[in-house]
């Protein structure tokens, strides 16, 4: 037989199928950059971490001899969305440690001192070592600070023994989480998940790290023996609504119980019992009543109050009249702008609005501080708006997630809208948290996303 | 997500695999791929006999790489929760049997090269 089963390429023809297939490869790459505005402005900025970082290495592809000071102690760079997959045993700790100065674009002057004094009337920052920084232009984003001695009876080296756990306080710590949390999900009893009053990081955290627990409970050892307690300062358990009715009804179906109003105060590590300020409204008087409670745990997972830290509440920087025991940064909610002193502006965690502590808030900040920056050194006004984006792949179990995206109106805001809904539980939302958000955060770190 | 580049998206597959896994996977890809094509302009002609091989084998390699993606991401076939996740298991599948396909053929070509044709 010949032929007519056969399929007879030509050379010509494969080669040219092969240079199509390349073109088309091509047709993703990025426009050119706008032309590079040239100044001599100072521009000091506290903090290398997600913001700092990204918002350095943009204002280099932006600014033609700017002087930009970058002040950050701590040579170790975390890449902290990761911290509850560290705390499942999901990842090691070398997945959220990266170095500082990989990240840093040549342009960029590294000051590895801590900051500890702000002058805005002066515009200068002071270092530890004595060093005097006169700035322009000055962004604050420094993070914020773990009060842990706010708890009573707690400190950090009990995390990972005696059933006590604390992801939040960085790598190493989120270990030994998991150290003191497998033992639970191994020998089950009663685990206790808690969250702070004040405002937070990443205020999905604590109950993705309730899921995963009871996720991982529920298949191992464990299994039929433990007891899952969520007991949280707030009466819901999400800012948004929509979200904290979702999440009521999925700690209806895995059986965690929840305690509204109960902020932890003490814990004796002794006796496994922690101390809860409760409080409840009087139904015959409408007034509130505060208690205290006592409750007992095998596995007790910690957050502790999280404030600004002392150089910006020092420094006169804070609101007066909002988050008074906290020292969030007075800055406008949409352009992160500084209310009293324009050429200083509150970037992540350290601002003083209404939402915003996550990653994800920060890549939407960033663009916006760069943009409003920018025109200040051009003399004109900025038009970019940061109106609250915020985005949580809120963990429900190993290998499902729920892309939760909302903005400062409570309103979801979906990135892919009738593809992956919100506020179901996924396994593509577990793909991104789990593989391709740390992608998207390190091109965020070189300003690229 | 605020934008995908080519960039990102090279950027999220080092992640997945790890950057040598990702890079030896693509090599080995490049590689079989070029012997696809060396065999193809080599023999002028696609053998129907080595194509239904090359057929049969295909569930095997789309089993293959749903099993693969799933141990890389600590998940299971009980983690599929919605219509985006059986599209998102499909293509991964039809990509590890189309990968298949192409990896057995090829092989078949080169380990078994056609007869020279006779003139007439």
């Amino acid at each position: 037989m010949t032929g007519s089963d056969e399929f007879r390429p030509s050379r010509r023809g494969v080669l040219g199928f092969a240079l199509a297939g390349a073109v088309t490869a091509g047709l993703g790459t990025r426009a050119a950059q706008a032309a590079r505005i040239a100044t001599k402005a100072r521009i000091v900025v506290i903090g290398a971490g997600a913001g700092g970082t990204a918002l350095v290495n943009r204002l280099v592809q932006r600014l033609d001899g700017a002087q930009i000071i970058l002040i950050d102690p701590r040579p170790q760079h975390y890449y902290q969305p990761g911290l509850s997959l560290v705390a499942a045993g999901l990842k090691p700790t070398g997945y959220v440690v990266s170095r500082t100065s990989e990240w840093l674009p040549s342009g960029v002057t590294l000051v590895a001192e801590a900051a500890v004094a702000i002058d805005p009337v002066g515009k200068s920052v002071s270092t530890e070592n004595g060093q005097k920084l006169e700035y322009d232009f000055l962004v604050v984003a420094p993070g914020l600070a773990l009060d842990h001695d706010a708890i009573e009876g707690f400190s950090l080296d009990m995390v990972g023994k005696d059933g006590i756990g604390a992801l939040y306080a960085g790598p190493d710590y989120a270990a030994k989480t998991w150290q003191a949390a497998w033992k639970f999900t191994e020998e089950g009893g009663i685990g206790l998940f808690t969250r702070p009053e004040t405002e937070m990081k990443c205020a999905g955290a604590p109950l993705k790290h309730t899921f995963l627990i009871e996720d991982i409970a529920s298949r191992s050892g464990a299994r039929g023996r433990y007891e899952m307690h969520y007991a949280c300062p707030q009466t819901a358990l999400f800012s948004v609504p929509i979200v904290a009715e979702k999440v009521r009804m999925l700690f209806g179906q895995r059986g965690v119980a929840t305690h509204y109003s109960h902020t932890l105060k003490s814990i004796d590590p002794g006796r496994k019992t922690a101390r809860f300020e409760t409080a409840a409204t009087d139904p015959a008087t409408g007034e509130l009543v505060k208690s205290t409670a006592e409750m007992p745990y095998d596995y007790l997972h910690v957050i502790p109050p999280q404030r600004a830290p002392a150089v910006i509440r020092q420094s006169g920087l804070s609101w007066a009249d909002k988050w008074t025991d906290q020292g969030w940064v007075e800055c406008d909610m949409k352009t992160l702008r500084h209310l009293r002193y324009p050429e200083i502006f509150a970037l992540g965690d350290v601002a003083g609005v209404p939402k915003g502590k996550t990653a994800a808030s920060v890549k939407w900040q960033v663009p916006v501080i760069e943009d409003h920056l920018v025109a200040a050194i051009e003399g004109r006004e900025g038009t970019a708006i940061y109106d609250g984006y915020t985005s949580c792949p809120l963990i429900t179990r190993v290998g499902r997630a729920m892309l939760v995206e909302f903005d400062y109106h409570n309103n979801l805001v979906p990135s892919f809208p009738g593809v992956i809904a919100p506020l179901e539980e996924l396994w593509i939302s577990w793909l991104m948290k789990e593989v391709a958000l740390k992608a998207t955060y390190n091109a965020m770190l070189r300003g690229r996303a | 997500m605020k934008e995908l580049t080519f960039g990102t998206l090279i950027a999220v597959f080092e992640e997945i695999f790890g950057r040598g896994l990702f890079w030896i996977m693509v090599a080995l890809a490049a590689l079989v791929t070029l012997a696809y094509l060396y065999v193809l302009i080599r023999d002028r002609a696609v053998s129907m006999r080595k194509f239904l091989w090359a057929q049969l084998s295909m569930p095997f390699g789309a089993i293959l790489a749903v099993i693969f993606v799933q141990r890389m991401t600590h998940s299971g076939l009980r983690d599929i929760g919605g219509p985006i996740d059986v599209i998102v298991l499909l293509g991964v599948a039809v990509l590890g049997a189309v990968g298949g396909a192409i990896l057995v053929y090829t092989l078949q070509s080169l380990l078994r090269p056609p007869r020279p044709r006779q003139n007439p």
